[in-house]
């Protein structure tokens, strides 16, 4: 089964101020599915979309962020939940921290620089539990933090007393207390050193091991994608252009966009000249015509600036929407 | 410019009353060149006739037209608020970027000066030179006086502000570019510390005028001048209120909370137009 | 200018801090005795590489002058830059000595047109007699980096991608025609797909332009890509320096070969690697204040001597280490540790 079920998702900006009105296009159809017990990655670059559809299916909609149309499903393990019709507070005391939780860039949001670790993820469970027995909380937290191999005094311990990894690892520790079912990690290590970025990638794998639960993985770098993801999505304004198991996407990547972030990607050993892309990733308040990557496609052809491709499925695994694949339907 | 305005007049309801009521202050003010009466002259209309429509604000007991003493008044007020802004503004504008830009001694030596102007109570000095000047305090000097002491907050808030621009990455580039200092402080510096300024602006303004009726009604400044501040002194001088005739007190009293609110509205819905902020989001960021 | 041999020569440059309070403080040094060159004659791309507090961004503000070394000695073009006081002088020095900074938009004031800059700069540095004539100067500069002034005139940053910001920062870095660039982690805010067209402007510069680059990062692999030598460094030293080929392909540092492994590669058959273990630290800053050698709480391959004092610089396989590892009396440990596959906690 799956745990989670997103159908043609179209979610907008709309903002009006001194009577300039813009609508930005942030999630303009995207059809996805979340299995249980994988990594899946989503490559995408600046204003591609991936903030706000990770918004979306945590659902923290706020204005002027709309959900225009489409479906946001999840099949937890006791019960299923609509993203996009659920009350706030069964949102809050059931489905957040529960079941899907969240490690973003800059773990210092997350943790509350004057108060000791331990108070925060008190504060944490008693907004999403309850806090009845708090020996046994904290006997359970500190197990926890071992197990993942943390020193279990960073308990005691302000943020700023610990490097920047460690921060890091603290709020996946933080996100993990109740063992959710998803765990959305937005840019987790994008700020962080290659060795400490190790280190946390890591810790995320061995976590999503252990629970054998679910890992968004949503991180540009397509060289952490390759070590950690199982399955991949390339995002482009707005848009799925390509999803496939992680070697299918290094190997054989379909679509002209993933194919240039492949090709230009610099790797230790190769010094041989790689090309740039021209232009420049679109406005997402206005985007291209057609395919959105058409002005930037060293393969546009005359369909392709007017008619936006379809999403197409080249084997079970893999799909692409580029007029370059039809007729090659599996 | 027309432009900004008629943006704002559509869009911001604030700055709509704001608009009207400055007008309306305004044009009194301006009335003041076509005044059939010398406000310095005397018993040349009835003596103490209520607010009708050929005297708008009715007269006072020594029987001057109250509208057009009034618009004398605004004038006076107006312009000293306006003096007493640029002065300050000017001082504050040169000793918060210099200060916070160039640090170091300049720094420790402006912001020394700063704090004891902070610290300095003005009220009691004002007092005290009113009556070294024995009550010739012109509106002029007072403005300019006032100047001097209306600058050191200011002054702390835009060095704080250029504080943080210092650190920006556009400072930087504009002195590899080969700026001078002071066009570093005026180009890249200046246009952020714009919202601050003009908020100030106006704060000063008010409180200028605020301080000038303060002076005003206890007698210490030069009561043959109208003013807003006067025109309440001459009314308690004769017993206004005692003797019915509210509309002596009321005329300066009303004029003031149009013009206060005025200026307040107009601060308001200016200052969220010029902030960096919105200013992006209007060019379309 | 034939005495000057060296364009920019380093020599055991040391910043350092006081840190803690009167009593039981101590001194922190942020640059430790650092000295590297780069030759007047040959441009090169020279990359700094670190993590965060190994020093690179401190010793790029000594190598723009905008701070002085506690001790030790820069000079430029055979100059001192200590001696760098007077605006004239300044103002050459900034003519040769040109910077690259990471956000391309913070580069740029949010509220000024980006060619602005391009405008003054070519007046302040003598390339136009003023704004009306400059508009040739700007065009040509823009032209080098692959756009032109039609494109960005009348632009705000956040009118255009960042890729086209740090390409008309460099843009504006080449008016004055400066001998030497100072990119300071230049891509690292520019979204993947525009990188190489940075990257490679780089490349082109040296080639084409004669500009050497001092290129500061963190990412090995774009600085594999474009640099001919590279120093790592590692809170305040450098551990490791030489040809990007010897110091990348076969890093002898032991903190070196750690970092090599830890970037993440797209092939299949280096996903291994990768995966294995490691252990992370907790505190940074007791790392600092170590005798000996930075690396040595960390090392797999720590002896009692590298908590003596700092290591000496060898020159082992075309390349300059500091490492115990390698004096004579340690040297049947070389073959063994080029590897480091027992290793396994740092």
């Amino acid at each position: 089964m799956t745990l989670l079920q997103v159908e043609d998702l179209r979610a907008y900006y709309r903002t009006e101020v001194y009577g300039i009105s813009r609508s930005v296009r942030a999630v303009d159809g995207v059809s996805l599915v979340l299995n249980h017990n994988e990594i899946y990655g989503i490559a995408g670059e600046s204003s591609c979309g991936k903030t706000t559809l990770i918004k979306v299916i945590s659902g923290t909609i706020k204005p002027p962020l709309r959900v225009e149309s489409g479906s946001v499903r999840y099949n937890f393990k006791a019960f299923d939940v609509d993203m996009l019709n659920i009350d706030e507070d069964d949102l809050r005391l059931n489905v957040r921290w529960k079941e899907i939780s969240y490690v973003m860039q800059g773990s210092m949001s997350v943790l509350n620089p004057v108060r000791k670790i331990i108070r925060t993820f008190e504060d944490i469970v008693k907004t999403h539990q309850g806090l009845p027995d708090k020996k046994l909380f904290l006997e359970h937290t500190r197990t926890h933090v071992r197990t993942l191999g943390l020193p279990a005094d960073v308990l005691n311990l302000y943020p700023h007393q610990l490097s920047g990894g460690m921060r890091q690892r603290v709020a996946i520790a933080l996100a993990t207390v109740f063992h959710p079912s998803l765990i959305i990690a937005d840019e987790p290590t994008t700020a962080l050193d290659v060795v400490v970025q190790r280190g946390v990638l890591h810790m995320l794998k061995a976590i999503q091991e252990q629970s054998a639960n679910t890992v968004l993985l949503v991180t540009h770098d397509l060289a952490v994608h390759a070590n950690v993801a199982d399955r991949v999505g390339i995002m482009y304004a707005g848009r799925i252009v390509e999803e496939a198991p992680t070697r299918i996407i290094f190997n054989e990547p379909r679509h002209p966009y993933t194919q240039h972030l492949i090709q230009s990607l610099p790797v230790i050993g190769d010094k041989s000249p790689k090309a740039s892309l021209s232009g420049a990733p679109p406005s997402l308040a206005n985007p291209p015509s057609g395919c959105r990557f058409h002005p930037r496609c060293p393969m546009a052809m005359e369909i392709c600036l007017t008619e936006t491709p379809e999403m197409i499925r080249l084997t079970p695994q893999h799909r692409v929407a580029c007029h370059l694949m039809t007729g090659a339907r599996a | 410019m027309l432009t900004v305005i008629r943006d704002l007049l559509k869009y911001d309801g604030r700055f709509r009353v704001a608009f009207v009521f400055l007008l309306m202050i305004f044009s009194l003010a301006v009335l003041s060149v076509v005044s059939p009466h010398d406000p310095g002259a005397t018993f040349k209309v009835p003596a103490d006739v209520p607010p009708s429509l050929s005297r708008p604000f009715g007269t006072n007991s020594r029987g001057q037209d109250l509208f057009w003493w009034m618009a004398f008044a605004v004038r006076n007020s107006l312009l000293l608020g306006l003096v007493t802004a640029i002065v300050s503004r000017v001082i504050a504008i040169f000793v918060g970027l210099t200060s916070g830009y160039r640090g170091g001694t300049i720094d420790r030596v402006l912001m020394s000066i700063n704090d004891s102007f902070v610290v300095l109570p003005v009220l009691p000095i004002l007092i005290l030179l009113s009556f070294l000047f024995q009550g010739r305090l012109n509106l002029m000097s007072l403005a300019i006086i006032l100047g001097l002491f209306g600058w050191p907050w200011d002054a702390r808030l835009i060095r704080a502000q250029v504080l943080s621009l210092k650190e920006r990455a556009f400072t930087r580039t504009s002195v590899y570019s080969g700026a001078s200092p002071f066009r570093t402080s005026m180009k890249e510096h200046f246009p952020f510390v714009l919202p601050i300024v003009f908020a100030t602006t106006i704060n000063n303004m008010l409180w200028a005028i605020g301080f000038e009726v303060t002076l005003s009604v206890l007698g210490l400044s030069d009561v043959t001048i109208p003013t807003i501040g006067t025109a309440i002194y001459w009314a308690n001088q004769h017993q206004a209120l005692v003797a019915g005739i509210w509309w002596w007190l009321g005329a300066p009293i009303i004029v003031a909370i149009v013009l206060f609110l005025g200026l307040y509205l107009l601060f308001s819905s200016l200052n969220e137009y010029i902030d960096p902020r919105t200013r992006l989001r209007r060019i379309g960021a | 200018m034939s005495e000057n041999e060296k364009l920019l020569d380093v020599q055991n440059v040391m910043v350092s801090f006081h840190v803690g309070g009167w009593i039981g403080g101590g001194r922190l040094a942020a640059v430790n005795n650092v000295s590297f060159a780069l030759e007047a004659a040959k441009p090169e791309i020279f990359t700094l590489a670190g993590e965060s507090g190994s020093g690179k961004t401190t010793l790029a503000r000594l190598l723009l002058h905008d701070l002085d070394p506690t001790t030790g000695k820069i000079l430029f073009e055979g100059r001192d830059l200590a001696t760098i006081k007077k605006r004239k002088d300044v103002m050459e020095f900034m003519r040769k000595v040109q910077p690259v900074f990471q956000n391309p938009f913070d580069t740029f004031s949010p509220l000024s047109h980006v060619e602005d800059y391009l405008f003054d700069t070519a007046v302040n540095f003598g390339l136009a007699p003023n704004r009306r004539s400059a508009a040739p100067v700007v065009d040509e500069a823009l032209h080098q980096v692959g756009l032109s002034l039609d494109e960005v005139s009348q632009r705000y940053p956040h009118e255009l991608s960042g890729g086209q910001i740090q390409r008309v920062s460099v843009a504006r870095a080449l008016i004055p025609q400066p001998r030497l660039i100072l990119a300071d982690e230049p891509v690292s805010m520019v979204d993947a797909s525009l990188r190489m067209s940075i990257v490679n402007l780089f490349r082109k510069l040296r080639d084409e332009q004669e500009v050497s680059v001092i290129y500061i990062t963190h990412d090995l692999a774009t600085a594999y890509y474009i640099s001919d030598r590279i120093a790592i460094m590692l809170r305040g030293s450098v551990v490791e320096s030489g040809s990007v080929e010897a110091v990348l392909d076969r890093p002898r540092h032991p903190y070196t070969q750690l970092l090599q492994e830890s970037v993440p590669k797209p092939a299949a058959a280096d996903r291994e690697q990768w995966a294995k273990e490691i252990k992370l630290g907790a505190l940074e800053i007791t790392e600092y204040r170590q005798v000996g050698c930075k690396y040595a709480s960390r090392c797999p391959h720590v002896m009692d001597i590298c908590r003596t004092a700092d290591p000496p610089d060898l020159e082992v396989d075309g390349r300059m280490v500091k490492c115990y590892l390698y004096t004579n009396d340690a040297k049947q440990g070389v073959e063994r540790s080029a590897h480091l596959e027992d290793y396994k906690t740092i």
